[in-house]
């Protein structure tokens, strides 16, 4: 096999774009520019490891079952463990987005990190939301039964029926986390692809700078 | 070529300042480490809520006539479910936004007729009972006129419940206050539970017909009232006890106590098509002129970067 037949395979392409996009050195980098220097900074990674928690606290209560937590005290406990990771989770998330929102993160060529930003808030939204549902107890008998009108209003009740526990455990446990867990991942990428977006230069002279094309 | 003005909304300029060193990988492993004792801390102090699920036969022992008026409802065709529309029925066109009917195009996808599903097939359901299977035989073989004849007749009688059994004081209604009873006895016993459950077998995982049920009643709102749930009391976000809940759903839930959607009949479609948009727009920010310089303009971002621009002046 010829090297030019090698270089035209699909695989040594992605290789050579991947390394081309996301070199080692971008994807582990061991030093930041100087401006990335605010406890703003802490958020994005405090969303993450929350992000961790949740998963696996997650995993513990799947594996004894969805019934379990309700009759056992340490089942009781990882429950506890699940909502305040849940909670500490979308806490972070929210003051990482509006803290992007004040630096205007999309600048320079980065609007698909926004935009997946924001798509994996909107996901994690749906997420603890049949995760409430999904309870099997009072809080899910009510939350699910007034949650209805609005989706059925949409039409969207008709194939996401937050009634049926089976199908909202899927999605909870499946399907959304599956979502969320692909574009917080896509989102990182694209965050170490362009870089911490700079501040705004205040003179109006700008050389050199990233324009979007 | 040309090239591109510069847009200070859009395009950012290129760092020709200095680097620090960053241990990315440490910094994970410290997050992970705090945020597990935040976690731990949290749930060891405040714990979490687990309110025991109602059943219908809880809901049917506490409050036999709340129960014994849903049925009626249910059979008459006056209860939510009954004159819900799509996705479960026809009985109405269901919300509309403008002029479109959303749930109406979409159509019924989970079917449920109110009075054959809740009452009369699981009436139908109980084995030995010669007088209920009479009384339903009658009822089968009546004309609608008939039916809504009986029907008015027990829903203007004083209905009590008097030795374990609701009693209605009227010789007129026909079947329906051996039906009422019997349905209200089956609900009392548990079976009522299980009945509604099991319909579509032995396995299922879909509760839809009996909290349609529930939620029917005056019970399961009584009790919300009385946990702060209900939409007036930002009921949405809330879960039972002091807990925090879906706060992050503050936005949706605000719409509900405000005009014109607190009084609206198509309050929820209105909602919903409200957070769409402004999903949209909190998506599209980067593209949407005047909102993506909101930003350069607030100047918080000088407190974000405060240390550079100390640097820089």
């Amino acid at each position: 096999m010829s090297s030019s037949e090698i270089e035209r395979q699909w695989t040594t392409r992605l290789r050579h774009r991947v390394e081309g996009k996301l070199p080692p050195e971008k994807m582990l980098p061991d030093t930041q520019p100087n401006y990335v220097s605010s406890w703003i900074y802490v958020f994005g990674v405090a969303t993450m490891s929350a992000l961790f928690v949740v998963i696996a606290t997650g995993c513990i209560l799947a594996l004894r079952g969805p019934q379990w937590w309700h009759g056992s005290a340490y089942g009781h406990f990882i429950n506890s463990l699940h909502l305040w990771s849940v909670e500490i989770f979308f806490f972070s998330m929210v003051v990482h987005l509006w803290g992007k929102f004040a630096m205007a993160a999309w600048r320079g060529g980065r609007a698909l990190t926004w935009m997946t930003g924001v798509i994996t808030f909107l996901a994690s939204v749906a997420t603890a939301f049949t995760g409430y549902v999904s309870q099997s107890n009072f809080d899910s008998q009510w939350i699910s039964t007034q949650a209805k009108d609005g989706i059925n209003a949409t039409g969207a009740g008709a194939y996401f029926n937050v009634l049926n526990l089976g199908q909202m455990l899927m999605w909870h446990i499946v399907l959304l986390p599956l979502a969320a867990v692909v574009l917080t991942a896509l989102h990182i990428v694209l965050v170490r692809i362009k870089g911490v977006v700079p501040p705004f230069e205040e003179n109006p002279v700008v050389e050199n700078a990233e324009v979007t094309q | 070529m040309t090239k591109k003005a510069f847009n200070p909304d859009v395009d950012a300029p290129k760092w020709k300042g200095g680097y620090h060193p960053y241990d990315i990988v440490k910094e994970g492993s410290i997050a992970i480490a705090v945020i597990l004792v935040l976690t731990l801390v949290l749930a060891i102090v405040f714990g979490s809520p687990d309110e025991k699920a109602i059943t219908i036969k809880t809901w049917s022992n506490a409050a036999p006539l709340d129960f014994a008026n849903t049925a009626l409802e249910e059979l008459n065709g006056t209860s939510t479910t009954a004159a819900y529309g799509a996705p479960y029925n026809t009985a109405s066109t269901g919300q509309q936004l403008g002029p479109l009917q959303l749930a109406k195009w979409v159509g019924v996808r989970i079917p449920v007729n109110a009075a054959k599903d809740f009452v009369i097939s699981p009436l139908k359901s109980l084995p030995d009972q010669p007088t209920l299977d009479h009384q339903l035989a009658v009822w089968s073989a009546a004309s609608s006129s008939t039916k809504n004849a009986w029907l008015t007749s027990y829903g203007k009688a004083k209905v009590s419940f008097v030795n374990g059994q609701v009693v209605a004081n009227t010789t007129s209604a026909g079947p329906v206050p051996v039906m009422i009873n019997q349905l209200t006895q089956m609900a009392r016993s548990g079976a009522l539970d299980q009945a509604l459950v099991t319909g579509h077998g032995f396995y299922t995982t879909d509760y839809t017909k009996p909290l349609l049920f529930l939620a029917d009643s005056e019970y399961l709102p009584g009790l919300a009232q009385h946990q702060h749930l209900t939409g007036d009391q930002w009921g949405m976000m809330n879960e039972t006890g002091n807990y925090p809940g879906q706060s992050w759903l503050w936005l949706y839930t605000f719409w509900y106590q405000i005009p014109p959607f607190k009084t609206s009949a198509n309050a929820d479609v209105l909602v919903w098509g409200l957070m769409m948009v402004l999903s949209a727009v909190l998506l599209l920010v980067p593209f949407i002129p005047g909102l993506r310089s909101v930003p350069r303009k607030l100047k918080l971002y000088r407190l974000i970067w405060r240390e550079h621009y100390q640097e820089t002046e």
